[in-house]
């Protein structure tokens, strides 16, 4: 037991270095959103409470999206093209080898990746009163909403380690699902100016329904129970289909 | 006492047979090879020992333990070569070693293994910027981590040039010397010649010979060659006619003799009767590469 957890702190102070030592990732995940978001702030225009939009401005429709954006970023993308490559490279076979399962990975790796969504998060929840958007009004509410979120995400994510083949297509299909599931969170349309089919079809995207949940959290609302639903559906079924159908080689 | 007991050891994938009715065993302190072309299975035979694959038939065992079952009790006391694997690409020589050093009961000190190793230079290089010599190096350290009472090492010489290799057997003598038993799996002779105490000969699936470096050549019959140049004219076929002789060549006025057996002392009888004087006498023992190709020859 106590080797286990020593395995794993060991395992997650090198992932952390690795995933520093990337900067591209490290910025995009950790700096990119709330820098997006100040730009976005910057703008007089964008900081005007829009009709069209029950009476929210376009950076208060954009603080939840930016806030999952590194999750969505971390989770889809970035988990299955390490584990891709990892399984293609053989580290997950070396790791096989010795006295520690390869599964202590995850351990190290989900938790780290939770803890660098989180610190994105929370940048952009930090710089949201500069800009006039408040804090989330309901935090429980809110912090529940980014957990389920992250659960669901990063189960997709492993899911989608576990199905593609190689490197290249954990690269691939990581950025094909990225794509999408930004567009349903809103990150280019906010889901207010939105078709209404089209956010009934994002609401049940891991995107659209962690969008809709940190808004509704952010205004003070209790998010909707088919949100909370769609998150906890996708990290139970798709964190099971990883499971039974991960490879390690 | 043996350190690793296989016996009918067969597996296959699909409805490919890759092992055939394995057996071999490894005593402790010895550095035995596992001998094949490509493709013979030995890569397969290992991994059934180290317990990445479970075998379908037969027994396996490791230091007394079964090594699937008995995984989490057996792979603290094996180290590990695999003969594809790489690392994180920006992880350090220095962070890998430690890295792994924390994933063992009770692992060396890394920075030892870094100057045994001759790596000291490399510890802040990241693995992608390794030459392959120097991955190869880091992989024996990385298998020698948790202070193992066997190593399996796989193909440990392959990318490396000629004086790579020298090297490197110089490393795995200093295992041995250790006291670590080690297996190394390998195809090729000179390496298996230098380096082993016992082999085992793997052809398609199956064991075809198993003893020391000399059993095994003295078991293929792979004799010699026995080359001269007579004085007087001498007719290829009296020799060729001769026991244990398996061929005659003669080329520019030299004629060189195979064969197997005291089949020398029959040429140089012959010679001896006919009082054929010979000059550029020449005998070469054939060694391990003959036998291999011996025991390892397809009829096709």
């Amino acid at each position: 037991m106590n080797r286990t957890a020593h395995a794993v702190r060991r395992l997650a102070v090198a992932e952390t270095r690795l995933f520093l030592r990337d900067p591209m990732t490290a910025f995009f995940t950790l700096l990119f959103p709330v820098a997006l978001f100040g730009v976005l702030g910057s703008v007089p225009a964008l900081r005007k409470a829009s009709p069209d939009a029950h009476g929210l401005s376009t950076v208060q429709l954009y603080a939840p999206i930016l806030a999952v954006l590194a999750l969505m970023m971390l989770g889809l993308n970035g988990l299955p093209s390490l584990l891709a490559t990892y399984r293609e490279r053989g580290v997950l076979r070396r790791m096989s080898a010795s006295p520690v399962r390869p599964a202590l990975l995850f351990g190290a790796l989900l938790p780290l990746y939770l803890g660098i969504a989180t610190v994105s998060m929370l940048l952009v929840t930090a710089l949201a009163p500069v800009l006039g958007v408040g804090l989330p009004r309901s935090p429980a509410a809110f912090a529940l909403a980014f957990l389920l979120a992250a659960a669901a995400m990063l189960s997709v994510g492993l899911l989608l380690a576990a199905v593609v083949p190689s490197a290249k297509a954990g690269n691939a299909v990581g950025a094909l699902a990225l794509f999408p599931m930004m567009f349903f969170s809103g990150l280019w349309l906010p889901r207010e100016f939105a078709p209404a089919v089209l956010n009934r079809i994002g609401d049940l995207t891991p995107g659209g329904a962690a969008a809709q949940a940190l808004q509704d959290s952010w205004d003070g609302r209790f998010p909707h129970a088919v949100a909370l639903l769609t998150l906890a559906a996708y990290a139970l079924l798709a964190g099971a289909a990883a499971a039974r159908l991960f490879r390690w080689e | 006492m043996a350190v690793i007991e296989v016996a009918g050891l067969g597996k296959s994938y699909g409805r490919r047979q890759v092992l055939e009715d394995v057996s071999f065993r490894v005593e402790r302190g010895e550095v035995f090879g596992l001998l094949g072309p490509n493709g013979a299975g030995k890569t397969t035979a290992v991994e059934c020992c180290e317990g990445l694959r479970r075998a379908d038939a037969g027994t396996v065992r490791v230091l007394g333990l079964d090594p699937v079952r008995d995984a989490r009790r057996l792979r603290p006391r094996i180290g590990v070569q695999l003969q594809q694997a790489q690392l994180q690409g920006a992880l350090r020589v220095g962070e890998a070693l430690e890295l792994y050093a924390g994933l063992y009961p009770d692992p060396r000190d890394w920075r030892e293994l870094l100057d045994e190793w001759g790596l000291a230079d490399q510890s802040r290089t990241p693995f992608d910027r390794l030459s392959g010599g120097q991955r190869q190096r880091l992989f024996v350290a990385l298998a020698l981590i948790g202070n193992p009472e066997v190593a399996f090492l796989d193909e440990l010489t392959t990318a490396l040039d000629p004086q790579g290799r020298r090297d490197t057997w110089e490393l795995v003598r200093r295992i041995r010397d250790n006291g670590v038993t080690v297996v190394l799996v390998s195809h090729f002779m000179d390496e298996v010649e230098a380096l082993c105490d016992r082999a085992a000969v793997l052809d398609g699936g199956r064991i075809v010979a198993t003893g020391t470096p000399a059993e095994l050549v003295a078991r293929s019959g792979a004799g010699g060659t026995l080359g001269f140049r007579p004085t007087a004219p001498l007719d290829p076929a009296r020799l060729a006619a001769l026991p244990g002789v398996t061929s005659v060549e003669e080329r520019g006025g030299r004629i060189e003799v195979t064969g197997t057996g005291d089949f020398a002392d029959r040429v140089t009888g012959l010679l001896a009767r006919e009082g054929i004087v010979v000059t550029g006498l020449r005998i070469r023992e054939h060694g391990l590469d003959e036998a291999y190709l011996a025991l390892t020859r397809h009829d096709s």
